[in-house]
């Protein structure tokens, strides 16, 4: 088998900076992933250790099994808004009793866990993972409801959740909610529509209107425990499939309904033994260039992330800006698109169209190593075709049905991001390196482009063009756009399933592979036209 | 009557009438003799190695010794059954029995043992003190009646006249003492021994007990094969024996020798015997104490030091054949040790322990070629054994020869040290701190040992407190890894692998020293940070397998032993075994029981009905399950029970009355009452009146 070779100077001195610069972006990203998991700050968090209630983290690390992975997904979402990085909400893929599940836990030390419109983005995401890949949901629930300033953008998609919940339930995908504090209101309906209930005696309050809004709609007088407590809910209305004594109990409660759920993965399993990478994952941090003009060898990181660094390049040859390729990672098959110098010319779409036609028939998932500044323009590329070469690798990537994992590793810029299966073409998930960055176009170019077209208007208009303020635009735009482009900010609005560290690309992709094959891994027979 | 006289014949197949360790003994010589083995087993014994090693197998019907062991009739029956022409009764059991050794003989069999007369002279041992006293043997002054007492001189023993092994012993330091102790140790050797007779014997105190071996054939030959030492006893129990004694000189040992076969020849004894003296280091005199008429627990050491297998001369003997020239000119090469290693807890007054042995190994063998130095391991059990309550608590016997003293325990004690020892508790740190200590190294042994040191120091846990975090993370390192290998998916991923670390993972470890908490979280490149009860452990962990752990704490890197086994539903127990010792821990459950403390239980009727009976009253005691009220509802009868103990402290319904669903019935009080839900049975009224009909 073809084995990669390993070409990477670990004494060249651009090593050396390269992994501090990364370093650099990780210590960053860890910066925010610590207030992430701080929520709402300490005073809040002290308050609620106090009532003797658990952190939304600790409930999760509990509910898991002990000693399993987790891979923590849009921990960042909010970042740089005014609401509080991660969203108020901890969500992720686990392992429960032996089986994968999606848990979704508010976060009460945030504004009582309510809900903006950040939460209701983050967790709409993760019920679509739990869609898509036929997850189990536990719901954590502890949540004051709707963000009450944000109603108008909350009343809405946070309406959707609960559609969600139930559309899954009809799937036959178990959905489970463990009821530790407020679950009012609108909020009720998240219990309401999972199929099992657990709630925490004396902590669970579960109902559609509080003892105020009851007294101003009917006059009644009730308290809290009557309208919604957890013994009146096992007890009485039945909303409540189990009575928790406290919040171990809870939890242990989850993990016995996940037990009993009878959950077989549709999917191939995974061969039993294969070999790690021949090559460190440490190496990765010194091989990604500072600047994205710099193109770097693809095939280097894949010789860290598949198995046994083994990899069956196809058409190595021809289109050589993008590399395609079999291989294996963590025992499931994998095709690879990676982008190699940037540009894709009509060589590279066509490979692509016919890579990505030939993995659905073999039924293998894809890997998309984004690193693209987009399709090739120009007059020869126009005229030779380019948008139709193009379309062919949309059309190929849109309607492919095996699952699409897709990691952006450099930049991800204009209709390159679309046929190298950017977000809005569904990949399963979507991961981007803390270097990497994402928009129509480059912020220099962006800039010019904008510059241009002002400068042709200045003088269809017979004006004097202000080269002064020109620059200033530039600037401007150049560094509105930057900052738009970065990681940080892509993330913190669930463009991506989370910002991952590089040297934990194999680790996070053999989670979502395993994840996407609790569904059958089937490719599509008869793709639409193709136009040539 | 002829026939009970030892019959001297070619023995093709023997039957041990015995179990454990000492039938393994047994059949191994017999198997090197080219000689059959036949073995008995009682109910309990009927898979244990001593059965299933041995050709043929006969069963005793039971479990009790009585009902097996000791069932003369039943055993002379398998010999037969089995076509046996032999029997070796071992050590304990019927082997001291002469009425069993005439049931053996007259039914044609050879007996492997002394002559029923040798034996019952011996046996009685106020007839054999005279006997020896007679022969000129040294012996303590002694008294049959109580009343005697005075001329016995306090302090004094009162032991039983057919007892053995400290059973039916007791000391008496004054008059006043007398009485009960008689009483009670009447008591107890009617029930060991089924002969109640005890005498009274001077008692010296913190004595040695030496005792040496003889053999005599049917020549005429009898011969001393030098003593062994087992002044180390806990209840009058050997649980240290030496060879030679390092208070015996040559001197003395060729007097005391001298005097043992006297002893023998004063009783026409023929085969293995052991006498038994007390020797007081101060006066440098000894005494017979007693002699036992068969092949003794400890008879490995001298087997070690004379380099004879005293089972084939005992065989030899009952062949008719005489004692080999090697064991009529005896010698003594280096020292040998011996521990016995019992199932049982010191500290808590060596209270015997039960329990499955998972793992048992106690490294053996002979270490450098030609071998200086070797360590036998006689045992009766093997890993997944139960031991127990029935039989002696006895899991092996461990002995070591070296060519000096000092060497043989220390080579003891490392072999202890590094035997596998798991689900039962035992003696074994004890012995190691025994063979250890200065006064063992000293040589100042003596039947007062464990009394002049503190047991409970000695039991103390070999492994320390540092140690002991050691394996603790040793533990939770192995834990981890069991859980990785019997993962359902992402079997490959990173043992515990966040993106978002926010916590280390936790596992709590219950021990006898006390509870104890490893955090770890495995950074990149199998680094792992350790904390132990809070404190940071310096550890690299090199490889961390389920059953093995290879890591490096404070610069020293250790291979662990783990052992994880679920020993019962949600009960999972961890032991380590390291060049530092041993450590056996309980998982602590992540979700423990909830505990039923909270309000008082209303107790409300399940559906609408009416209320047949109230078996209850206000201020009543009433227990989880008991039942309170009796509803009548279509056609069935509910019972609503108390689903905690508790005290009514309201009862709201009288017999008769219509209840809704949900009224309240009862009103409980008391913490257990708590979050225990109601207890409901219903019963079909119909099947009662029928049920009722067709009793009368």
């Amino acid at each position: 088998m073809p084995v990669l070779p390993d070409r990477v100077d670990r004494d060249a001195p651009e090593f050396a900076a390269r992994r501090a610069a990364l370093l650099g972006l990780l210590a960053e990203v860890e910066e925010q992933l610590a207030l992430a998991r701080g929520g709402g700050g300490e005073k809040y968090v002290e308050r609620h250790r106090k009532r003797g209630k658990l952190l939304a983290r600790e409930r999760v690390e509990l509910l898991l099994d002990p000693d399993s992975p987790f891979l923590e997904l849009s921990p960042l979402a909010a970042w740089g808004t005014n609401y509080t990085v991660g969203a108020s909400v901890v969500t992720g893929v686990g392992v429960v009793e032996g089986t994968e599940v999606l848990v979704v836990a508010n976060d009460p030390t945030v504004r009582g866990g309510a809900s903006n419109p950040f939460t209701a983005k983050k967790s709409g995401r993760a019920a679509q993972i739990a869609e898509e890949n036929r997850l189990p949901v536990v719901n954590l629930v502890e949540s004051g409801g709707a963000d009450l300033p944000t109603q108008s953008e909350i009343f809405i998609p946070g309406g959707r959740g609960f559609r969600d919940l139930t559309r899954k339930s009809a799937a036959a995908i178990p959905t489970i909610s463990l009821v530790f504090g407020n679950s009012t209101a609108g909020g009720a309906y998240i219990p309401g529509m999972s199929d099992y209930i657990v709630m925490v005696k004396e902590r669970a309050k579960v109902f559609l209107g509080g003892p105020p809004l009851v007294k101003m709609a009917t006059g009644e007088e009730s308290d809290d425990e009557e309208l919604g407590g957890a013994e009146m809910h096992a007890r009485v209305s039945g909303l409540a499939d189990y009575l928790a004594v406290d919040e171990l109990d809870a939890i242990r409660l989850g993990r016995q309904i996940v037990r009993r759920l009878n959950r077989h993965k549709l999917g191939a399993a995974p061969v039993s033994s294969y070999a790690e990478p021949r090559y460190d994952a440490e190496d990765l941090l010194g091989m990604i260039p500072t600047d994205l003009r710099e193109p770097f060898d693809p095939r280097d990181v894949l010789a860290r992330i598949l198995d046994g660094s083994e990899f069956d390049e196809f058409k190595p040859l021809y289109g050589s800006s993008l590399v395609t390729g079999w291989g294996q990672l963590h025992g499931y098959p994998l095709g690879v698109l990676a982008n190699a110098r940037g540009v894709l010319f009509q060589e590279e779409s066509e490979k692509a169209a016919q890579f990505i036609q030939l993995a659905n028939q073999s039924d293998t998932p894809l890997l998309f190593l984004q690193n693209t500044t987009g399709y090739m323009v120009g007059k020869d590329y126009e005229q030779r075709g380019i948008i139709k070469a193009g379309a062919q690798m949309i059309n190929a990537v849109s309607n492919s049905d095996v699952p699409h994992f897709t990691v952006n590793i450099g930049a991800s810029y204009g209709a390159g991001n679309y046929g190298m299966c950017g977000r809005a073409y569904d990949p399963r998930f979507l991961f981007t390196w803390p270097n990497a960055k994402s928009a129509v176009m480059g912020p220099a170019q962006l800039a010019g482009v904008l510059s241009i077209v002002a400068r042709q208007s200045a003088e269809a208009r017979g004006k004097p063009y202000d080269e002064e303020q020109d620059r200033q635009m530039r600037e401007l735009v150049e560094n509105q756009i930057e900052a738009e482009s970065r990681a940080l900010f892509l993330t913190a609005r669930v463009y991506d399933d989370g910002i991952i560290d590089p040297r934990d690309t194999r680790t996070v992709l053999g989670i979502a592979l395993s994840v996407a094959h609790n569904n059958p891994v089937q490719g599509r027979r008869g793709f639409g036209v193709f136009r040539m | 009557m002829a026939v009970t006289e030892p019959r001297s014949a070619p023995i093709r197949k023997l039957l041990v009438a015995n179990r454990g360790e000492i039938a393994r003994r047994i059949f191994r010589t017999a198997r090197a003799m080219g000689i059959a083995t036949v073995a008995v087993c009682s109910d309990a014994d009927v898979s244990a190695p001593f059965v299933r090693e041995a050709d043929e197998a006969v069963r005793l019907p039971g479990v009790a010794p009585v009902d097996t062991y000791l069932r003369a009739d039943l055993v002379v029956a398998a010999a037969q059954a089995a076509g046996a022409d032999a029997v070796h009764p071992g050590y304990g059991f019927l082997s001291e029995n002469a009425g069993f050794a005439r049931a053996v003989l007259a039914d044609g069999l050879v007996w492997v043992g002394p002559p029923p007369s040798a034996i019952e002279a011996m046996g009685s041992k106020l007839a054999a003190k005279e006997l020896m006293r007679q022969a000129g043997v040294p012996t303590l002054p002694w008294a049959i009646d109580p009343a005697d007492a005075d001329g016995v001189g306090f302090p004094l023993l009162v032991k039983a006249s057919a007892g053995g092994g400290g059973r039916g012993m007791r000391i008496v330091r004054s008059p006043g003492e007398l009485d009960e102790a008689v009483a009670s140790a009447r008591r107890e050797a009617g029930s060991a021994f089924g002969d109640e007779t005890v005498f009274l014997e001077r008692y010296v105190e913190a004595p040695r007990h030496i005792e040496i071996q003889v053999f005599a054939d049917t020549q005429g030959n009898a011969v001393s094969l030098f003593e062994r030492e087992c002044s180390i006893q806990r209840r009058h129990q050997k649980i240290v024996e030496e060879s030679p004694s390092p208070a015996v000189d040559a001197d003395l040992r060729r007097r005391m020798g001298e005097a043992a076969v006297a002893a023998a020849r004063a009783v026409g004894y023929i085969g293995a015997g052991t006498v038994e003296f007390v020797y007081a280091d101060a006066t440098g005199e000894f005494a017979f104490l007693e002699m036992n008429t068969r092949l003794q627990v400890e008879h490995p050491v001298t087997e070690l030091v004379t380099g004879l297998d005293l089972v084939r001369l005992q065989l030899l003997v009952a062949m008719g054949a005489p004692l080999p020239a090697e064991a009529l000119a005896p010698t003594m090469s280096g020292h040998a040790i011996e521990v016995r290693l019992y199932a049982e807890d010191a500290a808590a007054g060596f209270l015997p322990a039960t329990g499955t042995l998972r793992a048992f190994d106690v490294p053996a063998g002979a270490g450098t070629a030609p071998a200086v130095a070797t360590v036998r391991v006689d045992s009766g059990f093997v890993a997944g054994d139960v031991v127990s309550p029935h039989y002696d608590p006895m899991l092996a016997k461990v002995i070591a020869h070296a060519p000096t003293r000092t060497e043989a325990a220390a080579l003891l004690a490392h072999a202890l040290r590094r035997a596998r020892l798991h689900g039962v508790t035992t003696n074994r740190d004890l012995l190691v701190r025994i063979l250890d200590s200065a006064d063992f190294r000293a040589g100042r042994t003596d039947t007062a040992f464990l009394d002049r040191n503190d047991v409970a120091a000695l039991a103390a846990p070999l492994v320390d407190d540092s140690d002991r975090r050691v394996h603790a993370v040793a533990a939770a390192m192995a834990v981890q890894a069991h859980h990785r290998h019997g993962a359902a998916v992402w079997r490959g991923i990173p043992s515990g692998w966040r993106n978002n670390p926010s916590q280390p993972q936790r596992l709590r470890l219950a021990a006898a020293t006390g509870d104890v908490e490893v955090d770890y979280a495995f950074g990149r490149g199998g680094s792992v940070t350790v904390h132990v009860d809070g404190e940071p452990v310096d550890a690299v962990v090199h490889e961390a397998t389920p059953a093995t752990v290879d890591l490096t704490v404070g610069g020293v890197r250790r291979t662990c032993l783990v052992a994880i086994d679920d020993v019962a539903p949600g009960r999972t127990v961890v032991d380590v075994d390291s060049p530092l010792g041993s450590s056996s821990y309980d998982v602590a459950p992540r979700f423990p029981v909830a505990d039923a403390a909270a309000a008082a239980g209303s107790l409300v009727a399940p559906m609408p009905g009416s209320v047949v009976r109230v078996l209850t009253e206000s201020g009543a005691d009433v227990t989880a399950g008991q039942p309170l009220v009796v509803l009548e509802a279509m056609k069935m009868e509910h019972t609503v029970a108390a689903p905690a103990d508790g005290v009514v402290s309201e009862v709201r319904v009288a017999p008769g009355q219509q209840v809704d669903a949900g009224a309240v019935l009862v009103v409980l009080d008391g913490a257990a009452a708590a979050n225990s839900d109601q207890i409901t049975t219903a019963v079909n009224t119909d099947q009662i009146t029928e049920e009722q009909l067709d009793a009368h």
